[in-house]
């Protein structure tokens, strides 16, 4: 079964550009095991699912993905140095109570790590904070400020900047706007919606 | 095929069966679709080859494993879909996978464990009834015997008693527990199944291992802590297999393989779903 809703989705298009074919995949967050599986099937990747909620992880297990029960926040203790080609989070750093720690055990483990997120600091975002003087929602962060799970929330800057004070180098970066189009200079940092980063340790 | 536990039988399903609620028509393994194999294990006392006495030879999980495979080349069955097996039925299942590799396409290993064994030695009746009582403490958690009873005093112990009788309810059930597992089970049978438990270590041998394996943990239990269980995960997935781990969250500690049908099942149910057919 292909899941064409997220073949469409314009952010697999990225990851899936961003991987090999035949590499291993590490997916962290990963839910029902909708990306990994569509990479499985595509890119004829080998890979491991991660995630801590019990609802999807059945779903990824019917699926006949490798799917390990795990809490990000504890890192990764358990894998090895550079054990997988990508580490892949997409949507879920946002989420997470250590961030940083994260990443670094993505670039650790990962020989490249692919990271999405949506960015807090679109225009429209900033604007709206501006206007109202209230926390904004959007389609991609829909929660108020006392219950969403995006406890988190950065811009595209802090992003670059946490990657740069922490000897985390930037390969590739690639930016969707609020329509899921692929977007380029100039004002990127406003413009997007989201964006997608290949990650090396420097 | 399903191994059963220290003092299970082959009974697994239908009436009166320890997995009933997990074993039947479109449960986690749908008798509809599947057939289900239970035999009693070597060294039990409900119709195998059993001790009598302490001459008994020392037998291991891979030889009750081994005891098994002859009933399989019997019915002809080349390839099971799946073993699975909670507690020692979970070590027999991942004994299984590396000493016959390839015979089943899954391997279902829930909570294992170790258990208790020196008093029985001595005295076998009262020994095994204490052994018992330890053992049916570390299957249940904190939760469930604080639920189950907290301090209550037994009604009009506090009156009447000698200073052995039981006092608190939590003395009285578990005398009651011990007791009734002497009827049941034999002493010789508990020595010999959990030393055969105290000697079982696959922990180096798992790269051999062929299939899918699913680990579960349950949350509250002191038998088989979770770092057990990422011990045995980290290996297969460094041996590039297949593997799956689920973590159940409960109060009813080891026992909770025989209780937490709902989340233990659907996990089962996804997973054997996710079977190459």
């Amino acid at each position: 079964m292909i899941d064409y809703r997220l073949r469409l989705k314009p952010d697999y298009k990225l990851i899936k550009e961003f991987i090999t074919e035949g590499a291993t995949v590490l997916d962290l967050g990963c839910g029902d095991g909708t990306l990994l599986e569509a990479l499985t099937k595509d890119k004829k990747v080998k890979g491991i699912g991660v995630d801590i909620h019990p609802e999807g992880l059945n779903e990824a297990m019917a699926r006949g993905l490798s799917v390990l029960q795990l809490d990000l926040n504890k890192g990764l203790k358990s894998f090895k140095d550079k054990s997988f080609d990508f580490v892949v989070l997409n949507m879920t750093l946002q989420a997470m109570w250590d961030p940083l720690l994260v990443i670094q055990e993505m670039v650790r483990v990962g020989k490249a790590a692919i990271v999405g997120f949506p960015n807090f600091g679109h225009w429209q975002l900033l604007f709206r904070l501006l206007a109202t003087e209230r926390m904004p929602k959007t389609k991609t962060l829909p929660y108020d400020w006392y219950n969403t799970p995006n406890i988190r929330l950065m811009t595209i800057n802090d992003f670059k900047a946490l990657c740069s004070n922490n000897g985390i180098k930037i390969v590739k970066d690639r930016y969707l706007n609020i329509s899921g189009v692929e977007i380029h200079r100039p004002f990127i940092r406003w413009r997007a919606a989201e964006g997608i980063f290949l990650l090396t340790q420097k | 095929m399903i191994f059963h536990a220290l003092s299970g039988d082959s009974h697994v399903s239908g009436e009166g069966g320890w997995w009933s609620k997990l074993v039947g028509q479109g449960k986690a393994f749908d008798t509809d679709r599947y057939c289900v194999i239970c035999a009693n294990t070597l060294g039990g006392c409900s119709g195998s080859t059993g001790p009598k006495d302490l001459n008994f030879p020392i037998i291991t999980i891979k030889d009750m494993v081994a005891a098994q495979v002859p009933l399989l080349d019997h019915l002809g069955i080349k390839q099971l879909v799946a073993v699975a097996g909670g507690s020692m039925g979970g070590m027999m299942a991942l004994q299984f996978s590396v000493d016959y590799p390839g015979r089943s396409q899954n391997i279902i290993a829930i909570a294992f464990n170790e258990v208790g064994r020196r008093a029985i030695i001595n005295d076998p009746e009262e020994g095994l009834a204490i052994a018992r009582m330890i053992g049916h403490i570390t299957y249940l958690s904190e939760v469930s015997l604080t639920n189950k009873f907290g301090r209550k005093i037994k009604e009009g112990a506090l009156a009447s008693q000698k200073f052995g009788d039981p006092l608190f309810e939590v003395e009285s059930y578990l005398k009651y527990k011990g007791v009734g597992f002497t009827k049941r089970f034999d002493a010789n049978s508990y020595l010999y199944i959990t030393k055969a438990i105290d000697l079982f270590d696959i922990t180096n041998d798992l790269s051999r291992g062929e299939g899918r394996f699913l680990v579960v943990h349950f949350t509250s239990d002191w038998l088989f802590p979770e770092y057990q269980a990422l011990d045995i995960v980290d290996r297969l997935k460094n041996s590039a297999k297949n593997v799956s781990y689920r973590v159940i969250e409960s109060s009813a500690g080891h026992d909770a393989f025989l209780l937490e049908e709902e989340k233990l099942g659907g996990a089962i149910k996804s997973f054997l779903a996710g079977a190459k057919s």
